[in-house]
């Protein structure tokens, strides 16, 4: 890697191009949050700062620029201000891998991957990661010296190892249909509506709840459940510290949206690519333009992913700390393994009979319906057998 | 171009945001007023004097869980090499369809281990959280029922 070529230029532009573009949807997402939320609840919300309130994460920045920060007099001073530093690093740090394009070629033989990176171990990069996010919420927590920051950063850390478990487990689901850990590879083979969401629909779903206890979104926002522990672990924050916290959860609610784009839907990939890369009257640059424009349709299918998490905000109350959990260990744990079964077996029965790809679709669909009646009869059997005691 | 040159462009993530970070928080410095006294370095407590350290005993369960995870993530990173080989279709052909089956085989025996396990968490109840419980009272009012019954109908008209 030489300091000086073109690529490296190339490649340092497209890191900041990344960071503006997650941090500039992390910032819209607060306005867009609150847009959501009045509509849900039918009020106006924001709209003072600029026409229809579009202004207002730049008021919101400067808020938090301006404000007094202070650090508590008991609290330990080093730690307080790593917390926050670290929950915002590891957000940041995670898009390294989500491939967000195809290539593109800017002349003279240079392709710039529209990929901050493609390592072989792509995948496992991102759940490291995110197993760092847990340090950040905890060192703030405890360095607090405060009864509820410290509650609160313990039941984070509970909340995110138990669902990462769930979580790893679909992704090996993945894995396997793949058979690579680098993400361009995954979203190579998911290429031309091969989708894998076609192939995991229970995967999916297992992804999807984990993603939301992983970024501590609701129904899963025990840690700063505020009836109980005023704000959680970040109680005792304020000013940019503060803004830190809030932000990494947007920029880590759109990154997992990318992830959950680039696993399941296909990443880049658009009904038309093959069309639009062959547009005579675009000549040369008509490959480019279809790499652009997966970029494009990757960042709406992660949107798509934010909308879902404001949605479901405001839609389901939280949960209990036993039913969180519960569902955790005794509910996901056990079905995703259930998934690892089902996809080697459905793999199984299609390659090695020669079957085609929608053997093994319809072979998955079938385990997840059987599974849901099986689950559904012995529930309405338990119910009765209940009701025949109490009766 | 090798995988470790490859990693470079990492650094240049882990740099590009640790000077994010630093630049932000030292403009946040620069233009903020710092003006502490006592009661705002306090510790937050609901507006009560705060009493004693806030380092307090938590429950165990959440050393338990903690202890639990670790076991099961080290036996998921052992599942992530076998799933990359697992769909491997040079090795299926060579072995004539074997080998689909054998490593099937195994990932059964070591998925099965791993649900003993969990089972084994499960019933000894490490899983199970303390939950709010309904209490019934044993008080019995002198008060016969009749008595509210009566005047829940006259009030009702």
């Amino acid at each position: 890697m030489e300091i000086t070529s073109t690529l490296f230029t190339a490649k340092a532009i497209y890191v900041g191009i990344i960071f503006a573009i997650t941090l500039g949807v992390a910032a819209y997402s607060t306005y867009f949050e609150r847009i959501i939320a009045a509509f849900m609840q039918d009020r106006v919300g924001p709209d003072r700062a600029g026409p229809f309130g579009i202004l207002q994460p730049l008021a919101d920045a400067v808020k938090m620029f301006m404000k007094e920060d202070f650090i508590p007099a008991n609290s330990n001073k080093w730690l307080f201000i790593a917390g926050p530093c670290l929950s915002m690093l590891t957000a940041l740090m995670t898009s390294a891998v989500v491939p967000f394009g195809d290539q593109l070629d800017l002349g003279d033989g240079i392709i710039l991957d529209l990929q901050g990176i493609d390592v072989n171990i792509g995948i496992l990069w991102v759940f490291g990661i995110v197993s760092l996010g847990v340090y950040g919420v905890l060192i703030g927590g405890w360095a607090s010296n405060n009864k509820y920051s410290l509650i609160g950063a313990i039941r984070a850390a509970s909340q995110n190892i138990s669902y990462e478990l769930a979580m790893g487990l679909s992704i090996i689901a993945i894995l396997m249909l793949s058979g690579s850990l680098s993400t361009k590879s995954i979203v190579e083979t998911q290429q031309n509506g091969h989708w894998n969401i076609l192939y995991q629909p229970l995967g999916f779903v297992i992804f999807l709840v984990c993603a939301f206890a992983e970024c501590n979104r609701t129904p899963f926002d025990l840690p700063e459940c505020e009836t109980e522990l005023i704000g959680g672990y970040h109680t005792e924050y304020s000013s940019m510290k503060l803004g830190f916290y809030l932000f990494s959860e947007y920029i880590n609610m759109f990154i997992s949206g990318a992830v959950m784009a680039t696993l399941y839907f296909g990443g880049y990939d658009y009904l038309f690519n093959d069309y639009v890369a062959q547009i005579s009257w675009l000549g040369e640059y008509a490959y480019n333009v279809s790499a652009l424009l997966g970029l494009v349709v990757l960042i709406v299918k992660a949107l798509i992913f934010v909308f879902i998490f404001m949605w479901v905000r405001w839609t389901l109350p939280r949960f209990r700390y036993d039913q969180l959990m519960g569902l955790g260990w005794t509910g996901l744990i056990p079905l995703a393994m259930f998934n690892v079964v089902l996809t080697g077996a459905s793999m199984l029965f299609t390659v090695n009979d020669g079957g085609s790809n929608w053997m093994t679709v319809g072979a998955s669909w079938a385990g997840v319906i059987i599974m849901l009646v099986v689950t559904f009869a012995y529930s309405e059997m338990k119910y009765k057998k209940k009701k025949l005691a109490t009766a | 171009m090798t995988m470790l040159t490859d990693f470079g462009y990492i650094l240049l993530f882990i740099i590009a945001a640790i000077v994010f970070v630093a630049v932000i928080l030292f403009l946040a410095k620069l233009i903020r007023p710092n003006r502490p006294n006592e009661e705002k370095l306090t510790t937050y407590e609901s507006g009560e004097e705060p009493d004693g350290n806030a380092n307090v005993r938590f429950n165990i369960r959440f050393y338990v869980v903690a202890l639990i995870f670790i076991l099961f993530d080290v036996e998921i990173i052992f599942l992530f090499p076998w799933a990359t080989v697992f769909g491997n279709k040079r090795l299926i052909a060579e072995t004539d369809g074997l080998w689909g089956w054998f490593s099937l085989v195994e990932m059964f025996v070591f998925v099965g281990v791993l649900l003993i396990g969990l089972a084994y968490a499960w019933i000894k109840g490490h899983l199970d959280w303390v939950r709010p419980e309904v209490k019934t009272t044993e008080y019995e009012s002198k008060i016969p029922t009749s008595l509210y019954d009566k005047i829940n109908q006259k009030y009702s008209q």
